[in-house]
């Protein structure tokens, strides 16, 4: 049952590592769970999950092996009728909390069916049917330190039950996409490099030479560490990019108030690179830039990233005249033209707005995640990535 | 304030008012001797954790604020390089002795100390990406080695470090998974008033209610841009309690609005929902479902 809460997590995406896993043994080992459930799920998460993104998926994990309490009770009708319309209640005194017994859940389970079996009428208050109120562990609006509740809203603070309430589904990263977000995801888009122009004190040669010098202070300079990443980004533009206009231009504004960068150019395209790419957004034949004065301009030490759903007719992939555009067509196909900007630039990206179950949808899709690692754009979705762009390279 | 079992536990304080799960994040923490990371909206009180931390465990604490300039050596120490050059320049002191210009940081000052301490490592994130990883080593064994005078300055007390992030930077995954993490949830009304009772005793009751009930009418509003917060609640009651406002005066508007808001468009949006002419809500019911008692 422990074991299951391990794999668990790791298979619904939690990164658990055995150390963490070892990290929870030890705390149980200390006891620090103290008796009841809620004290296990705390210690359980504060060991094994170390981001708040991950709570919703542990609450959901937790709740299947150790909870599904309700599943297993037979809540009648005439339970809730007696349950509805809350009673408001006092409080309980501290000698009252002090009596109560923090109960297992398997206890409480006992407790609660014998409870009902004997119950045969509507309770407020008080601290033992099932009801409205009070501090029964039993039904809901009362206090009990680990009751469990029986439909309708908690009153005092939260049952185990509550953990099924998933509250913090608003912190799951992959779903969202602010403009923070993405900032922060981009912020790893660094290198950092001794530049420019010698202006800062290196305090250690200083020492050095002066010592050399017999103690006549000689002053030694160095450049200062710089971020060295240049970056290229092409974007699709029109066409079925169109409902991705928000994200997409999310991503484009964090990557140019993204001051970090030591070079940042951006070039546009419509489904797929041919002879040229466009300099602005609309891709009117005055910005047409050649894609191969792009290969000579910018060189291999360029990362390039490319923005687009890769979804096109197949035929605009890979036959030569292939330009949807037929004012543009010529010989070579657009899958030649990525092999090229692929094999010129030494990293490369493709980050796709399309979620990734729709992607196989498609078959230009398949053909050029070939060619580019593809990476869908979320903030999980972006860190990879950058991480394809500047992290150690994976073997294929 | 130990158990059977001989571990110091922390159960919070009188002016710190924490959550049964922040208490077993803490006591865990104490007890597998592992940094605590804690998370949270700011103003929930990460900080001042620390601080009620070390009073109730009767714990001597030592502070390290970080800055976006900060590095993890400096935690550890400073060799004053320009005092020594200096001293050797002018002939003063015994230059020799480069001990003399070993300054320890905060975490060479708590490994050296003869007393278990506290050490708070404030807004972690804040420092660049690789400062975390940095301090891997030292954290892990609480140990160093002074490199000019090739002394090892080892933990007699393993200290309960407290880190807070306001996550404005993810954090490696290799100081992650040393951390013992918790994540401070905004508090619940009920909660709330405990953390109010703390810092103004005896409030009148109707004049709390109504605060609490626009304050958290104030956070649900989606149009704003920097959410109220805790401390800024328990500012704006003190406001309230030095003019003498009443609950009647609060009912119909918000006062003080500037120790709630502080941005510009924040209080612009709330001054035209004061001429729209729409209610503010002046019971709990007003607020919908989630808050309904």
């Amino acid at each position: 049952m422990f074991l299951d809460l391990f794999y668990k997590l790791r298979e619904h995406g939690v990164p658990v590592a055995v150390q963490e896993w070892m990290m929870l043994m030890r705390a149980l080992a200390l006891g620090q769970h103290g008796s009841g459930l809620s004290g296990f799920y705390h210690v359980a998460r504060c060991c094994l999950v170390k981001s708040e993104v991950y709570f919703d998926t542990f609450d959901a994990v937790f709740a299947s092996i150790y909870g599904g309490v309700e599943g297993e009770l037979e809540v009648t009708e005439e339970l809730m009728k007696w349950l509805e319309e809350p009673k408001d209640y006092e409080g309980m005194t501290d000698e009252q909390r002090a009596m109560l017994e923090e109960l297992s859940r398997d206890e409480l389970l006992q407790r609660y069916l014998e409870t009902l079996a004997e119950q045969d009428a509507r309770h407020d208050g008080g601290g033992r049917w099932i009801g409205t109120g009070g501090h029964s562990p039993f039904g809901h609006g009362g206090e009990h330190p680990t009751g469990i509740r029986v439909g309708g809203p908690g009153g005092g603070h939260s049952a185990m039950k509550t953990i099924e309430e998933r509250k913090y589904r608003a912190y799951r990263t992959d779903e969202t996409l602010d403009l923070r977000n993405t900032k922060v995801a981009l912020k790893r888009l660094r290198q950092l490099t001794r530049l420019g122009n010698p202006e800062e004190l290196d305090l250690d040669e200083t020492i050095d030479e002066t010592c050399r010098q017999g103690g006549e202070i000689d002053l030694v300079f160095r450049a200062q560490k710089r971020n060295n990443v240049r970056l290229l980004l092409l974007m699709d533009v029109g066409g079925s990019m169109d409902p991705f206009f928000r994200p997409v231009s999310r991503l484009l504004t964090a990557m140019h108030e993204e001051r970090g960068l030591r070079d940042f150019r951006s070039f546009y395209f419509h489904n797929c690179p041919y002879e040229n790419v466009y300099s602005e957004p609309q891709l009117y034949r005055e910005y047409a830039v050649p894609t191969g004065d792009l290969l000579r301009r910018f060189d291999e030490r360029w990362k390039l990233l490319v923005v687009g759903d890769a979804a096109m007719h197949p035929h605009e992939l890979m036959s030569g005249y292939g330009n949807i555009d037929p004012r543009m067509e010529t010989e070579t196909a657009g899958i030649v033209w990525l092999q090229r900007l692929a094999a010129h630039f030494g990293r490369s990206a493709w980050v796709n707005p399309e979620p990734v179950k729709a992607w196989d949808n498609t078959r230009t899709n398949t053909l050029i995640r070939r060619v580019f690692p593809m990476y869908e754009l979320t903030v999980d979705g972006i860190e990879e990535a950058v991480a394809a762009l500047i992290g150690a390279r994976k073997a294929a | 304030m130990s158990d059977e079992s001989g571990f110091q536990r922390f159960k919070g304080t009188e002016g710190y008012i924490a959550s049964p799960p922040l208490i077993d994040a803490v006591n865990c923490a104490i007890a597998l001797e592992r940094p605590l990371l804690i998370k949270g909206e700011p103003g929930t009180g990460k900080t001042l954790l620390a601080l009620h931390v070390a009073e109730g465990l009767g714990m001597p604490m030592e502070s390290w604020y970080i800055k976006s300039t900060s590095k993890a050596a400096e935690g550890l120490y400073l060799y004053d390089t320009i005092q020594r050059l200096n001293d050797a320049r002018f002939g003063e002191g015994d230059v020799q002795d480069i001990r003399r210009y070993i300054k320890y940081g905060p975490l060479g000052r708590v490994f050296a100390a003869e007393k278990r301490h506290v050490l708070l490592i404030d807004e972690v994130d804040k420092a660049d990406v690789e400062f975390p990883n940095d301090l891997l080593r030292e954290l892990d064994e609480m140990r160093f080695t002074v490199m000019e005078t090739r002394e090892e300055v080892a933990a007699k007390e393993r200290p309960l470090v407290i880190i807070t992030s306001n996550n404005e930077k993810e954090l490696p995954d290799a100081f992650l998974r040393r951390c013992v993490f918790h994540f401070i949830d905004f508090p619940e009304p009920d909660l709330m008033r405990e953390i109010v009772d703390v810092h103004h005793k005896n409030l009148d009751a109707t004049l709390l209610d109504q605060v609490l009930i626009k304050f958290y009418w104030l956070r649900g509003q989606r149009e704003l841009r920097k959410k109220p917060s805790t401390s800024e609640l328990i500012d704006w009651i003190s406001a309230l309690l030095r003019s003498g406002m009443s609950a009647q005066q609060v009912e119909a508007h918000l006062p003080f609005v500037g120790t709630l808001l502080k941005n510009e468009q924040d209080t612009e949006a709330l001054g035209q929902f004061d001429e729209s002419d729409s209610q503010m809500p002046t019971s709990w019911s007003d607020l919908g479902p989630r808050y309904q008692q």
